[in-house]
Protein backbone atom coordinates (compact mmCIF):
# COMPACT_ATOMS: atom_id res chain seq x y z
CA UNK A 1 0.00 0.00 0.00
CA UNK A 2 3.03 2.25 0.36
CA UNK A 3 3.14 3.20 -3.29
CA UNK A 4 -0.50 4.33 -3.38
CA UNK A 5 -0.80 7.94 -4.32
CA UNK A 6 -2.24 9.79 -1.35
CA UNK A 7 -5.44 11.44 -2.39
CA UNK A 8 -6.36 14.81 -1.14
CA UNK A 9 -9.18 14.56 1.37
CA UNK A 10 -10.04 18.17 1.86
CA UNK A 11 -11.83 19.10 5.01
CA UNK A 12 -11.06 22.79 5.01
CA UNK A 13 -14.15 24.34 3.64
CA UNK A 14 -13.35 27.97 3.11
CA UNK A 15 -11.36 27.36 -0.07
CA UNK A 16 -13.33 27.16 -3.27
CA UNK A 17 -13.74 23.79 -4.89
CA UNK A 18 -10.42 22.09 -5.51
CA UNK A 19 -10.93 21.84 -9.24
CA UNK A 20 -7.69 23.50 -10.23
CA UNK A 21 -5.71 21.19 -8.01
CA UNK A 22 -6.91 18.19 -9.94
CA UNK A 23 -7.25 19.33 -13.52
CA UNK A 24 -3.63 19.55 -14.73
CA UNK A 25 -2.80 16.00 -13.82
CA UNK A 26 -5.98 14.33 -15.01
CA UNK A 27 -4.69 13.08 -18.32
CA UNK A 28 -1.42 11.83 -16.88
CA UNK A 29 -3.01 9.92 -14.05
CA UNK A 30 -5.41 8.14 -16.35
CA UNK A 31 -2.51 6.58 -18.16
CA UNK A 32 -0.57 5.72 -15.05
CA UNK A 33 -3.16 4.09 -12.88
CA UNK A 34 -6.93 3.65 -13.06
CA UNK A 35 -9.11 5.18 -10.39
CA UNK A 36 -11.28 2.14 -9.78
CA UNK A 37 -10.87 -1.40 -11.06
CA UNK A 38 -13.48 -4.11 -10.85
CA UNK A 39 -12.19 -7.59 -11.48
CA UNK A 40 -14.51 -10.58 -11.79
CA UNK A 41 -17.01 -9.02 -9.43
CA UNK A 42 -19.89 -11.32 -8.54
CA UNK A 43 -22.95 -10.79 -6.44
CA UNK A 44 -25.17 -13.57 -5.21
CA UNK A 45 -28.26 -12.51 -3.30
CA UNK A 46 -29.16 -14.25 -0.08
CA UNK A 47 -31.80 -16.31 -1.87
CA UNK A 48 -29.12 -17.74 -4.15
CA UNK A 49 -29.92 -15.59 -7.19
CA UNK A 50 -26.88 -14.66 -9.22
CA UNK A 51 -27.28 -10.91 -9.68
CA UNK A 52 -23.90 -10.03 -11.18
CA UNK A 53 -21.58 -12.40 -12.98
CA UNK A 54 -17.91 -11.62 -13.49
CA UNK A 55 -18.04 -7.88 -14.05
CA UNK A 56 -14.77 -6.36 -15.19
CA UNK A 57 -14.49 -2.62 -15.48
CA UNK A 58 -11.74 -0.06 -15.27
CA UNK A 59 -12.67 3.49 -14.41
CA UNK A 60 -10.17 6.19 -15.30
CA UNK A 61 -9.86 9.68 -13.92
CA UNK A 62 -12.31 12.23 -15.23
CA UNK A 63 -14.49 9.80 -17.15
CA UNK A 64 -18.24 10.20 -17.37
CA UNK A 65 -19.44 6.62 -17.54
CA UNK A 66 -23.06 5.64 -17.92
CA UNK A 67 -24.07 2.16 -16.89
CA UNK A 68 -27.03 1.25 -19.03
CA UNK A 69 -29.18 -1.82 -18.75
CA UNK A 70 -32.67 -3.23 -18.43
CA UNK A 71 -34.28 -2.96 -15.03
CA UNK A 72 -33.23 -5.67 -12.64
CA UNK A 73 -29.86 -6.20 -14.34
CA UNK A 74 -28.01 -5.34 -11.15
CA UNK A 75 -26.66 -1.97 -12.19
CA UNK A 76 -27.80 -0.31 -8.97
CA UNK A 77 -26.32 -3.19 -7.01
CA UNK A 78 -23.05 -2.69 -8.84
CA UNK A 79 -23.01 1.02 -8.04
CA UNK A 80 -23.73 0.33 -4.38
CA UNK A 81 -20.90 -2.17 -4.27
CA UNK A 82 -18.51 0.39 -5.72
CA UNK A 83 -19.65 2.70 -2.92
CA UNK A 84 -18.98 0.00 -0.34
CA UNK A 85 -22.66 -0.53 0.48
CA UNK A 86 -23.40 -4.23 0.62
CA UNK A 87 -20.66 -6.80 0.32
CA UNK A 88 -19.44 -8.48 -2.85
CA UNK A 89 -19.73 -12.22 -3.24
CA UNK A 90 -16.63 -12.68 -5.36
CA UNK A 91 -13.90 -10.81 -7.20
CA UNK A 92 -12.46 -7.50 -6.11
CA UNK A 93 -13.06 -3.77 -6.34
CA UNK A 94 -9.83 -1.81 -6.00
CA UNK A 95 -9.13 1.87 -5.71
CA UNK A 96 -5.49 1.89 -6.86
CA UNK A 97 -5.05 5.60 -6.22
CA UNK A 98 -6.56 5.67 -2.77
CA UNK A 99 -5.14 5.30 0.67
CA UNK A 100 -6.49 2.65 2.97
CA UNK A 101 -7.90 3.12 6.44
CA UNK A 102 -7.11 1.10 9.54
CA UNK A 103 -9.64 -1.58 8.62
CA UNK A 104 -8.01 -2.14 5.24
CA UNK A 105 -10.89 -0.39 3.51
CA UNK A 106 -10.04 2.04 0.73
CA UNK A 107 -10.84 5.65 1.54
CA UNK A 108 -13.26 5.98 -1.34
CA UNK A 109 -13.76 9.72 -1.42
CA UNK A 110 -17.07 9.67 -3.24
CA UNK A 111 -20.46 11.27 -3.35
CA UNK A 112 -23.55 9.18 -3.88
CA UNK A 113 -26.88 10.32 -5.27
CA UNK A 114 -29.73 7.89 -4.69
CA UNK A 115 -32.71 7.16 -6.90
CA UNK A 116 -34.92 9.14 -4.53
CA UNK A 117 -33.75 12.46 -3.12
CA UNK A 118 -33.33 10.75 0.29
CA UNK A 119 -33.49 13.94 2.31
CA UNK A 120 -34.16 14.21 6.01
CA UNK A 121 -37.64 15.76 6.15
CA UNK A 122 -36.99 17.35 9.55
CA UNK A 123 -33.94 19.28 8.34
CA UNK A 124 -33.69 22.38 6.20
CA UNK A 125 -31.93 22.37 2.84
CA UNK A 126 -28.86 23.82 4.55
CA UNK A 127 -28.81 21.14 7.25
CA UNK A 128 -29.40 18.33 4.77
CA UNK A 129 -26.40 19.44 2.77
CA UNK A 130 -24.33 20.05 5.89
CA UNK A 131 -24.93 16.45 7.07
CA UNK A 132 -21.88 14.72 5.51
CA UNK A 133 -19.57 17.38 6.94
CA UNK A 134 -21.32 17.24 10.31
CA UNK A 135 -20.82 13.48 10.45
CA UNK A 136 -17.12 13.94 9.82
CA UNK A 137 -16.90 16.42 12.67
CA UNK A 138 -16.79 19.76 10.86
CA UNK A 139 -18.41 22.51 12.91
CA UNK A 140 -21.39 24.37 11.57
CA UNK A 141 -19.45 27.60 11.34
CA UNK A 142 -16.56 25.88 9.63
CA UNK A 143 -18.89 24.29 7.11
CA UNK A 144 -21.01 27.32 6.38
CA UNK A 145 -19.05 28.75 3.46
CA UNK A 146 -18.69 25.38 1.76
CA UNK A 147 -22.39 24.53 2.18
CA UNK A 148 -23.36 27.90 0.76
CA UNK A 149 -21.02 27.30 -2.17
CA UNK A 150 -22.68 24.07 -3.18
CA UNK A 151 -26.14 25.50 -2.61
CA UNK A 152 -25.17 28.20 -5.10
CA UNK A 153 -23.76 25.57 -7.49
CA UNK A 154 -27.15 23.91 -7.75
CA UNK A 155 -28.97 27.24 -7.80
CA UNK A 156 -30.98 26.97 -4.60
CA UNK A 157 -29.73 30.11 -2.79
CA UNK A 158 -33.25 31.24 -2.02
CA UNK A 159 -34.23 27.92 -0.50
CA UNK A 160 -31.42 27.34 2.01
CA UNK A 161 -33.84 27.48 4.91
CA UNK A 162 -36.76 25.69 3.29
CA UNK A 163 -37.80 22.21 4.33
CA UNK A 164 -37.85 19.38 1.76
CA UNK A 165 -41.65 19.26 1.69
CA UNK A 166 -41.67 22.82 0.36
CA UNK A 167 -39.57 21.85 -2.66
CA UNK A 168 -40.53 20.38 -6.01
CA UNK A 169 -39.15 17.02 -7.15
CA UNK A 170 -36.41 18.62 -9.24
CA UNK A 171 -35.33 20.91 -6.42
CA UNK A 172 -35.13 17.99 -4.00
CA UNK A 173 -32.86 16.20 -6.45
CA UNK A 174 -30.66 19.30 -6.62
CA UNK A 175 -30.36 19.25 -2.83
CA UNK A 176 -29.40 15.60 -3.03
CA UNK A 177 -26.70 16.39 -5.59
CA UNK A 178 -25.44 19.32 -3.53
CA UNK A 179 -25.15 17.03 -0.51
CA UNK A 180 -23.04 14.61 -2.55
CA UNK A 181 -20.82 17.48 -3.70
CA UNK A 182 -20.28 19.12 -0.33
CA UNK A 183 -17.46 16.74 0.60
CA UNK A 184 -15.59 17.57 -2.64
CA UNK A 185 -15.61 14.00 -3.85
CA UNK A 186 -13.37 12.77 -6.66
CA UNK A 187 -16.00 10.33 -7.79
CA UNK A 188 -19.70 10.98 -8.09
CA UNK A 189 -21.97 7.95 -8.22
CA UNK A 190 -25.52 8.55 -9.37
CA UNK A 191 -28.19 5.86 -9.26
CA UNK A 192 -30.90 6.78 -11.80
CA UNK A 193 -31.21 10.15 -10.12
CA UNK A 194 -33.57 11.74 -12.61
CA UNK A 195 -35.80 8.77 -13.38
CA UNK A 196 -38.74 10.15 -11.44
CA UNK A 197 -38.61 13.64 -12.93
CA UNK A 198 -40.46 15.09 -15.88
CA UNK A 199 -38.53 15.45 -19.12
CA UNK A 200 -38.11 19.22 -19.00
CA UNK A 201 -36.69 19.11 -15.49
CA UNK A 202 -34.51 16.16 -16.47
CA UNK A 203 -33.00 18.01 -19.43
CA UNK A 204 -32.24 20.98 -17.23
CA UNK A 205 -30.61 18.83 -14.55
CA UNK A 206 -28.65 16.92 -17.23
CA UNK A 207 -27.18 20.19 -18.46
CA UNK A 208 -26.44 21.37 -14.94
CA UNK A 209 -24.74 18.10 -14.12
CA UNK A 210 -22.56 18.32 -17.25
CA UNK A 211 -21.63 21.91 -16.48
CA UNK A 212 -20.62 20.99 -12.92
CA UNK A 213 -18.69 17.96 -14.14
CA UNK A 214 -16.70 20.09 -16.57
CA UNK A 215 -15.99 22.68 -13.88
CA UNK A 216 -15.03 20.28 -11.15
CA UNK A 217 -13.37 17.47 -13.12
CA UNK A 218 -14.83 14.64 -11.14
CA UNK A 219 -15.21 11.12 -12.34
CA UNK A 220 -18.86 10.26 -12.75
CA UNK A 221 -20.55 6.87 -12.81
CA UNK A 222 -24.14 7.33 -13.80
CA UNK A 223 -26.64 4.48 -13.71
CA UNK A 224 -29.59 4.92 -16.03
CA UNK A 225 -32.05 3.01 -18.16
CA UNK A 226 -32.40 5.81 -20.70
CA UNK A 227 -30.43 5.46 -23.93
CA UNK A 228 -30.87 9.16 -24.74
CA UNK A 229 -29.70 10.32 -21.37
CA UNK A 230 -26.63 8.12 -21.46
CA UNK A 231 -25.63 9.24 -24.97
CA UNK A 232 -26.17 12.89 -24.17
CA UNK A 233 -24.23 12.86 -20.93
CA UNK A 234 -21.39 10.42 -21.07
CA UNK A 235 -18.15 9.86 -22.92
CA UNK A 236 -18.39 6.15 -22.24
CA UNK A 237 -21.39 3.84 -22.03
CA UNK A 238 -21.22 0.45 -20.40
CA UNK A 239 -24.16 -1.76 -21.40
CA UNK A 240 -25.20 -4.52 -19.04
CA UNK A 241 -27.24 -7.59 -19.85
CA UNK A 242 -30.30 -8.84 -18.04
CA UNK A 243 -29.81 -10.94 -14.92
CA UNK A 244 -27.28 -12.20 -14.24
CA UNK A 245 -25.77 -8.81 -15.02
CA UNK A 246 -22.70 -8.85 -17.23
CA UNK A 247 -21.04 -6.14 -19.24
CA UNK A 248 -21.80 -6.85 -22.88
CA UNK A 249 -20.69 -3.62 -24.52
CA UNK A 250 -18.37 -0.75 -23.77
CA UNK A 251 -19.06 2.17 -26.10
CA UNK A 252 -17.20 5.39 -26.49
CA UNK A 253 -19.03 8.66 -27.26
CA UNK A 254 -16.15 10.82 -28.46
CA UNK A 255 -18.08 14.07 -28.73
CA UNK A 256 -16.47 17.11 -27.16
CA UNK A 257 -18.11 19.02 -24.35
CA UNK A 258 -19.94 21.31 -23.79
CA UNK A 259 -22.77 19.49 -25.46
CA UNK A 260 -25.94 21.44 -25.89
CA UNK A 261 -29.21 21.32 -27.72
CA UNK A 262 -27.27 21.29 -31.00
CA UNK A 263 -25.82 17.91 -30.11
CA UNK A 264 -29.24 16.59 -29.18
CA UNK A 265 -30.47 17.55 -32.68
CA UNK A 266 -27.49 16.24 -34.59
CA UNK A 267 -27.28 13.13 -36.76
CA UNK A 268 -24.27 12.02 -34.70
CA UNK A 269 -26.49 11.92 -31.65
CA UNK A 270 -29.07 9.85 -33.49
CA UNK A 271 -26.40 7.48 -34.72
CA UNK A 272 -24.99 6.98 -31.21
CA UNK A 273 -28.50 6.41 -29.88
CA UNK A 274 -29.13 3.80 -32.56
CA UNK A 275 -25.89 1.94 -31.83
CA UNK A 276 -26.55 2.04 -28.12
CA UNK A 277 -30.14 0.88 -28.57
CA UNK A 278 -28.93 -2.06 -30.64
CA UNK A 279 -26.56 -3.07 -27.89
CA UNK A 280 -29.32 -2.65 -25.34
CA UNK A 281 -31.68 -4.89 -27.30
CA UNK A 282 -28.94 -7.51 -27.32
CA UNK A 283 -28.88 -7.09 -23.56
CA UNK A 284 -32.59 -7.70 -23.40
CA UNK A 285 -32.39 -11.10 -25.10
CA UNK A 286 -33.89 -13.62 -22.78
CA UNK A 287 -35.74 -11.01 -20.77
CA UNK A 288 -38.85 -11.16 -22.92
CA UNK A 289 -40.10 -14.39 -21.37
CA UNK A 290 -39.41 -13.22 -17.85
CA UNK A 291 -41.10 -9.86 -18.26
CA UNK A 292 -44.78 -9.90 -17.45
CA UNK B 1 -45.22 24.44 -3.83
CA UNK B 2 -46.33 20.93 -2.98
CA UNK B 3 -46.90 18.82 -6.04
CA UNK B 4 -49.35 16.32 -4.64
CA UNK B 5 -52.43 18.36 -4.11
CA UNK B 6 -55.64 16.59 -3.31
CA UNK B 7 -58.95 18.22 -4.01
CA UNK B 8 -60.61 18.18 -0.66
CA UNK B 9 -63.42 20.70 -0.53
CA UNK B 10 -64.15 20.94 3.18
CA UNK B 11 -61.33 19.29 5.10
CA UNK B 12 -61.69 19.51 8.87
CA UNK B 13 -58.46 21.51 8.99
CA UNK B 14 -60.08 24.37 7.13
CA UNK B 15 -62.66 25.20 9.80
CA UNK B 16 -61.48 28.44 11.41
CA UNK B 17 -60.06 28.09 14.89
CA UNK B 18 -62.61 30.47 16.42
CA UNK B 19 -65.46 28.31 15.13
CA UNK B 20 -63.79 25.14 16.34
CA UNK B 21 -63.45 26.74 19.76
CA UNK B 22 -66.90 28.32 19.96
CA UNK B 23 -69.08 25.46 18.72
CA UNK B 24 -68.23 22.99 21.51
CA UNK B 25 -68.48 25.77 24.11
CA UNK B 26 -71.96 26.81 22.94
CA UNK B 27 -73.00 23.18 22.88
CA UNK B 28 -71.68 22.74 26.42
CA UNK B 29 -73.59 25.78 27.67
CA UNK B 30 -76.80 24.45 26.13
CA UNK B 31 -76.35 21.06 27.75
CA UNK B 32 -75.60 22.59 31.16
CA UNK B 33 -78.63 24.89 30.89
CA UNK B 34 -80.88 21.98 30.00
CA UNK B 35 -79.40 19.90 32.82
CA UNK B 36 -80.03 22.68 35.37
CA UNK B 37 -83.58 23.13 34.06
CA UNK B 38 -84.31 19.38 34.00
CA UNK B 39 -83.18 18.81 37.59
CA UNK B 40 -85.53 21.53 38.89
CA UNK B 41 -88.38 20.74 36.56
CA UNK B 42 -88.51 17.01 37.29
CA UNK B 43 -87.37 17.49 40.90
CA UNK B 44 -84.51 14.97 40.62
CA UNK B 45 -83.01 14.43 44.10
CA UNK B 46 -79.50 15.77 44.44
CA UNK B 47 -78.09 12.41 45.62
CA UNK B 48 -79.09 10.94 42.26
CA UNK B 49 -78.23 13.70 39.86
CA UNK B 50 -77.18 17.10 41.23
CA UNK B 51 -77.74 20.26 39.20
CA UNK B 52 -74.66 22.03 37.81
CA UNK B 53 -75.18 24.89 40.25
CA UNK B 54 -74.95 22.47 43.19
CA UNK B 55 -71.73 21.03 41.80
CA UNK B 56 -70.28 24.53 41.65
CA UNK B 57 -71.45 25.17 45.22
CA UNK B 58 -69.75 21.96 46.35
CA UNK B 59 -66.61 22.96 44.50
CA UNK B 60 -66.54 26.31 46.33
CA UNK B 61 -67.48 24.87 49.73
CA UNK B 62 -64.80 22.15 49.63
CA UNK B 63 -62.29 24.15 47.66
CA UNK B 64 -59.24 23.68 49.94
CA UNK B 65 -59.76 19.91 50.32
CA UNK B 66 -60.43 19.42 46.64
CA UNK B 67 -57.41 21.49 45.64
CA UNK B 68 -55.17 19.48 47.94
CA UNK B 69 -56.50 16.30 46.35
CA UNK B 70 -56.08 17.76 42.89
CA UNK B 71 -52.46 18.53 43.67
CA UNK B 72 -51.86 14.97 44.94
CA UNK B 73 -53.33 13.45 41.78
CA UNK B 74 -51.49 15.86 39.48
CA UNK B 75 -48.21 15.06 41.25
CA UNK B 76 -48.67 11.30 40.89
CA UNK B 77 -49.85 11.58 37.28
CA UNK B 78 -47.05 13.84 36.10
CA UNK B 79 -44.30 11.98 37.97
CA UNK B 80 -45.55 8.68 36.55
CA UNK B 81 -45.73 10.20 33.09
CA UNK B 82 -42.18 11.54 33.20
CA UNK B 83 -40.72 8.34 34.64
CA UNK B 84 -42.62 6.24 32.08
CA UNK B 85 -41.47 8.51 29.24
CA UNK B 86 -37.86 8.32 30.30
CA UNK B 87 -37.90 4.55 30.88
CA UNK B 88 -39.95 3.84 27.75
CA UNK B 89 -37.62 5.77 25.48
CA UNK B 90 -34.49 4.43 27.17
CA UNK B 91 -35.61 0.80 26.92
CA UNK B 92 -36.66 1.32 23.29
CA UNK B 93 -33.20 2.68 22.49
CA UNK B 94 -31.64 -0.38 24.13
CA UNK B 95 -33.92 -2.66 22.13
CA UNK B 96 -32.83 -1.07 18.90
CA UNK B 97 -29.16 -1.43 19.80
CA UNK B 98 -29.42 -5.12 20.54
CA UNK B 99 -31.75 -7.58 18.96
CA UNK B 100 -30.95 -10.16 21.64
CA UNK B 101 -32.04 -7.76 24.35
CA UNK B 102 -35.25 -7.03 22.52
CA UNK B 103 -36.12 -10.67 21.96
CA UNK B 104 -35.48 -11.53 25.59
CA UNK B 105 -37.17 -8.53 27.21
CA UNK B 106 -40.09 -7.62 24.98
CA UNK B 107 -42.38 -10.48 26.13
CA UNK B 108 -42.01 -9.24 29.70
CA UNK B 109 -42.94 -5.73 28.67
CA UNK B 110 -46.04 -7.20 27.07
CA UNK B 111 -46.88 -9.15 30.23
CA UNK B 112 -46.56 -5.93 32.20
CA UNK B 113 -48.91 -4.27 29.76
CA UNK B 114 -51.63 -6.92 29.56
CA UNK B 115 -51.87 -7.66 33.28
CA UNK B 116 -54.66 -5.44 34.66
CA UNK B 117 -53.22 -2.81 36.97
CA UNK B 118 -56.04 -3.50 39.42
CA UNK B 119 -54.70 -7.01 39.83
CA UNK B 120 -51.12 -5.97 40.57
CA UNK B 121 -52.07 -3.14 42.89
CA UNK B 122 -52.41 -5.20 46.09
CA UNK B 123 -48.93 -6.73 45.63
CA UNK B 124 -47.29 -3.42 44.92
CA UNK B 125 -49.02 -1.94 47.92
CA UNK B 126 -47.66 -4.68 50.16
CA UNK B 127 -44.16 -4.42 48.72
CA UNK B 128 -43.79 -0.69 49.22
CA UNK B 129 -45.50 -0.88 52.59
CA UNK B 130 -48.88 0.47 53.56
CA UNK B 131 -47.24 3.64 54.86
CA UNK B 132 -46.17 4.63 51.36
CA UNK B 133 -49.38 4.53 49.38
CA UNK B 134 -48.17 7.39 47.19
CA UNK B 135 -45.21 5.34 46.05
CA UNK B 136 -47.51 2.48 45.14
CA UNK B 137 -49.69 4.85 43.14
CA UNK B 138 -46.64 6.18 41.36
CA UNK B 139 -45.40 2.70 40.44
CA UNK B 140 -48.82 1.57 39.22
CA UNK B 141 -49.45 4.68 37.14
CA UNK B 142 -45.95 4.33 35.66
CA UNK B 143 -46.62 0.72 34.68
CA UNK B 144 -49.82 1.73 32.90
CA UNK B 145 -48.16 4.61 31.04
CA UNK B 146 -44.95 2.80 30.14
CA UNK B 147 -45.90 0.46 27.32
CA UNK B 148 -47.28 2.81 24.64
CA UNK B 149 -44.12 4.90 24.85
CA UNK B 150 -41.90 1.83 24.64
CA UNK B 151 -43.67 0.25 21.69
CA UNK B 152 -44.15 3.49 19.77
CA UNK B 153 -40.55 4.58 20.27
CA UNK B 154 -39.22 1.17 19.28
CA UNK B 155 -41.38 1.18 16.16
CA UNK B 156 -40.29 4.72 15.31
CA UNK B 157 -36.59 3.99 15.75
CA UNK B 158 -36.94 1.09 13.35
CA UNK B 159 -38.96 2.99 10.75
CA UNK B 160 -35.97 4.83 9.37
CA UNK B 161 -35.81 5.29 5.61
CA UNK B 162 -33.58 2.58 4.15
CA UNK B 163 -31.72 4.95 1.84
CA UNK B 164 -31.04 7.40 4.64
CA UNK B 165 -29.49 4.53 6.57
CA UNK B 166 -27.27 3.81 3.57
CA UNK B 167 -26.34 7.45 3.41
CA UNK B 168 -25.22 7.40 7.03
CA UNK B 169 -23.22 4.22 6.31
CA UNK B 170 -21.59 5.93 3.37
CA UNK B 171 -20.41 8.86 5.46
CA UNK B 172 -19.19 6.59 8.25
CA UNK B 173 -21.60 7.76 10.94
CA UNK B 174 -20.92 6.46 14.44
CA UNK B 175 -23.54 4.57 16.42
CA UNK B 176 -24.30 7.66 18.47
CA UNK B 177 -24.46 10.01 15.46
CA UNK B 178 -26.85 7.63 13.81
CA UNK B 179 -29.09 7.65 16.87
CA UNK B 180 -29.04 11.40 17.35
CA UNK B 181 -29.14 12.61 13.77
CA UNK B 182 -31.24 9.93 12.13
CA UNK B 183 -33.14 7.55 14.37
CA UNK B 184 -34.43 10.02 16.93
CA UNK B 185 -35.74 12.60 14.48
CA UNK B 186 -37.34 9.82 12.42
CA UNK B 187 -38.98 8.40 15.51
CA UNK B 188 -40.14 11.74 16.88
CA UNK B 189 -43.69 11.61 15.46
CA UNK B 190 -44.08 8.09 16.84
CA UNK B 191 -42.67 9.07 20.23
CA UNK B 192 -45.04 12.02 20.47
CA UNK B 193 -47.96 9.77 19.56
CA UNK B 194 -46.92 7.42 22.35
CA UNK B 195 -46.61 10.29 24.82
CA UNK B 196 -50.11 11.48 23.98
CA UNK B 197 -51.57 8.07 24.73
CA UNK B 198 -49.48 7.66 27.87
CA UNK B 199 -50.41 11.09 29.24
CA UNK B 200 -54.03 9.99 29.43
CA UNK B 201 -53.07 6.54 30.71
CA UNK B 202 -50.94 7.97 33.51
CA UNK B 203 -54.00 9.79 34.84
CA UNK B 204 -56.17 6.69 34.50
CA UNK B 205 -53.46 4.65 36.23
CA UNK B 206 -53.21 7.15 39.07
CA UNK B 207 -56.98 7.13 39.62
CA UNK B 208 -57.50 3.37 39.31
CA UNK B 209 -54.54 2.68 41.56
CA UNK B 210 -55.95 5.00 44.19
CA UNK B 211 -59.33 3.29 44.05
CA UNK B 212 -57.63 -0.03 44.68
CA UNK B 213 -55.05 1.15 47.16
CA UNK B 214 -57.89 2.45 49.27
CA UNK B 215 -57.59 4.68 52.26
CA UNK B 216 -54.14 4.68 53.78
CA UNK B 217 -52.84 8.20 53.48
CA UNK B 218 -54.37 8.45 50.02
CA UNK B 219 -56.00 11.79 49.52
CA UNK B 220 -56.13 12.20 45.76
CA UNK B 221 -59.23 12.98 43.72
CA UNK B 222 -60.07 9.31 43.28
CA UNK B 223 -60.21 8.91 47.01
CA UNK B 224 -62.44 12.04 47.27
CA UNK B 225 -64.84 10.37 44.85
CA UNK B 226 -64.98 7.14 46.87
CA UNK B 227 -65.38 9.09 50.08
CA UNK B 228 -68.13 11.34 48.69
CA UNK B 229 -70.00 8.34 47.31
CA UNK B 230 -69.89 6.68 50.72
CA UNK B 231 -71.29 9.84 52.28
CA UNK B 232 -73.84 10.20 49.52
CA UNK B 233 -72.37 13.65 48.88
CA UNK B 234 -72.98 13.40 45.15
CA UNK B 235 -72.38 17.07 44.27
CA UNK B 236 -68.87 16.84 45.70
CA UNK B 237 -68.32 13.62 43.82
CA UNK B 238 -69.19 15.42 40.61
CA UNK B 239 -66.93 18.32 41.56
CA UNK B 240 -64.02 15.90 41.94
CA UNK B 241 -64.93 14.28 38.64
CA UNK B 242 -64.92 17.68 36.96
CA UNK B 243 -61.42 18.36 38.26
CA UNK B 244 -60.22 15.00 36.95
CA UNK B 245 -61.55 15.83 33.49
CA UNK B 246 -59.79 19.18 33.63
CA UNK B 247 -56.46 17.47 34.39
CA UNK B 248 -57.00 15.05 31.48
CA UNK B 249 -57.86 17.85 29.09
CA UNK B 250 -54.89 19.93 30.22
CA UNK B 251 -52.51 17.00 29.66
CA UNK B 252 -53.96 16.28 26.23
CA UNK B 253 -53.76 19.86 25.01
CA UNK B 254 -50.30 20.42 26.42
CA UNK B 255 -49.01 17.35 24.59
CA UNK B 256 -50.82 18.32 21.38
CA UNK B 257 -49.21 21.73 21.63
CA UNK B 258 -45.75 20.22 22.13
CA UNK B 259 -46.39 17.95 19.17
CA UNK B 260 -47.32 20.74 16.80
CA UNK B 261 -44.41 22.81 18.11
CA UNK B 262 -41.94 20.08 17.21
CA UNK B 263 -43.51 18.83 14.00
CA UNK B 264 -45.27 21.74 12.36
CA UNK B 265 -42.36 22.68 10.17
CA UNK B 266 -41.79 19.36 8.52
CA UNK B 267 -44.18 16.54 9.29
CA UNK B 268 -47.08 15.66 7.01
CA UNK B 269 -49.50 15.40 9.94
CA UNK B 270 -48.98 19.06 10.76
CA UNK B 271 -48.84 20.44 7.25
CA UNK B 272 -51.75 22.35 5.85
CA UNK B 273 -52.09 21.99 2.12
CA UNK B 274 -53.03 25.13 0.33
CA UNK B 275 -55.40 23.97 -2.35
Amino acid sequence: MTDAIPIEVTTSVDTPVAADALSPSVAGQTKRRPLITLSDVRKIYRGGTLALADVNLTVGNGEFISILGPSGCGKSTLLRMIAGLGGISGGAIDWPQSRYNAHGEPIRDLGFVFQEPTLMPWATVFNNIYLPLKLSGVSRRGAEARVKDVIAMVGLEKFAHAYPRQLSGGMKMRVSIARALVVKPRVLLLDEPFAALDEITRFRLNNDLLRLWQDQKWTVIFVTHSVFESVYLSNRIVVMSARPGRIIADLSIPVPYPRGEAFRMSTDYNEFCRTTSTELSRAMVGVAEEEH
Amino acid sequence: MGETKTATAAAPGEVPFSVRLMVPIILGICIIAFWEFAVYYWKIPKFIFPAPSMIVQALIADFPTLMASLWTTVKVTLSAFFIASFLGIAVAVLFVQSRVLEISLFPYAVILQVTPVVAIAPFILIWVGLDHVERALLILATIVAFFPILSNTALGLKSVDHNLRNLFDLYGASRFQRLRELEFPSALPYILGGLKISGGLALIGAVVAEFVAGSGTGSGLAWRIVESANQLNIPRMFAALLLLSIIGIAIFFTLSWVESLLLHKWHESAVRREN
